[in-house]
């Protein structure tokens, strides 16, 4: 057993943990943050991306130990209050999701690619970006839509700050 | 998984001596393949040292004909590094297009090498740009560090440190990702030193892991141009062969890489 300590959604999080204990399961099982999904397990859906310092990655795939220290931010910390963040408002705005399995980790991916390309996005870029997050439900249509309807906001929401 | 013990290192000298000090460790850098085999129950070790956080291993730099880029440097950093775009910017290609984006912010160039997977993109780069692999006790040369699928020279607890690439006159990486893991079904790197010499250097191709294509050297070497591996035969006999694609596909394959290779190399 190990103490993680970690910011989560800006709160200081200090949690006992097996050493074997993967991100994604100290975030559901121990702290109850179920919006971050297991959907392949094997790295490659991308239903478990959160930020890491600013970064996406797959939770399922790094140890509960690897973070300690780092800032995360889940989809439970995107919105502000009852504002959903831009990206969340244009999946919901694009239909942007059918079950809904994927979309936690789609948003969170989505997130990165817009903050690393700023408005640079083309359509292409986007499709080539979300290679690693996997919706079974959508042909990615509206996804991508989505991603590109958010890109704009984002950068009018920067604009204002 | 297995249970396991977690240690994060410090320094190159404390992940070794935690090693030391332990049954059966093993080093973790990004984790993009060693966590999967764990969590397969395939590996089970007593104790996992993270070199991640090392400062002394993390990082890009070009110093005269120099690129040497530290061991725990996640793909992203690579390819997004302007010292690597400027000095080698097949190499940042490269980089960016391992794995997924997620998989290049964790994955690094001392993981991918030391695990030597035969679909892997890196080894290919190492063995055409003649890089050498820097541990904690050595310097070892490309040619020399790769030894099979999965097995390099590294010794038990010996740590990777860093790569340094002689910077090219020119060079070039093409490859056929396989769509669901993004590894190579096949890919080639071109490389022309300074000095006029041609190397070529295929991944998930051979039975053996990453190899040299001596046929394809010396075509580019009489004429550097795509048209000039027209000619080339290449025999599939020890090429790997799964549902993904027979020895004559990726026989074939290593060809058309090549040319691909070579006309974005200019």
């Amino acid at each position: 057993m190990s103490t993680v300590k970690l910011t989560v959604n800006g709160k200081a999080v200090a949690v006992d943990v097996e050493d074997r204990t993967l991100l994604v399961q100290l975030l559901r099982d121990h702290l109850n943050l179920t919006g971050t999904h297991v959907g392949c397990d094997t790295s490659q859906c991308g239903a478990c991306v959160v930020h890491m310092d600013g970064r996406a990655v797959k939770s399922c795939t790094m140890l509960a130990g690897q973070a300690d220290g780092a800032s995360i931010t889940t989809i439970e910390g995107i919105a502000k209050g009852d504002e959903l963040h831009p990206m969340q408002a244009a999946f919901r705005d694009n239909h942007g999701l059918q079950c809904g399995y994927c979309t936690p980790g789609m948003i969170m991916s989505a997130i990165d690619i817009v903050q690393r390309h700023g408005g640079q996005l083309d359509e292409a870029t986007v499709r080539h970006e979300l290679e690693g997050n996997i919706c079974r439900c959508t042909g990615y249509h509206n996804i991508v839509k989505a991603v590109l309807d958010a890109a704009g906001r984002m950068k009018v929401a920067q604009a204002a700050e | 998984m297995y249970q396991t013990t977690y240690h994060r290192a410090s320094s190159v000298d404390e992940a070794a001596s935690l090693f030391a000090k332990s049954s059966e460790a093993k080093f973790l850098s990004g984790g993009q393949t060693l966590l999967p085999v764990m969590k397969q129950r395939l590996a089970g070790p007593s104790d996992v040292i993270d070199l991640a956080k090392i400062k002394d291993m993390i990082g890009v730099e070009a110093s005269g004909d120099t690129l040497t880029i530290k061991a725990a440097t996640p793909h992203y950093d690579v390819a997004s590094s302007d010292a690597a775009k400027k000095a080698i910017p097949a190499l940042a290609y490269l980089a960016s297009l391992i794995g997924d984006p997620a998989v290049r912010y964790r994955g690094t160039i001392g993981g991918s090498i030391a695990n030597n997977d035969p679909a892997a993109d890196y080894p290919a780069s190492l063995l055409a740009l003649d890089a050498t692999v820097k541990t904690n006790k050595r310097s070892i040369a490309a040619a020399d560090f790769f030894k099979g699928l999965f097995t390099t020279a590294l010794e038990d607890g010996e740590i990777i440190t860093a790569v340094s690439f002689p910077v090219p006159a020119k060079a070039g990486y093409s490859k056929m990702p396989h769509p669901a893991s993004r590894f190579a079904l096949t890919g080639v790197f071109v490389a022309q030193t300074k000095s006029g010499e041609v190397r070529v250097a295929a991944t998930g191709a051979s039975q053996n892991g990453v190899m040299r294509v001596p046929a394809i050297e010396a075509a580019l070497k009489a004429n550097w141009s795509p048209a000039a591996i027209d000619s080339v035969s290449i025999p599939a006999s020890g090429l790997l062969a799964d549902i993904h694609g027979s020895a004559e596909y990726r026989a074939n394959l290593v060809k058309v890489m090549a040319q691909r290779a070579v006309a974005a190399a200019g």
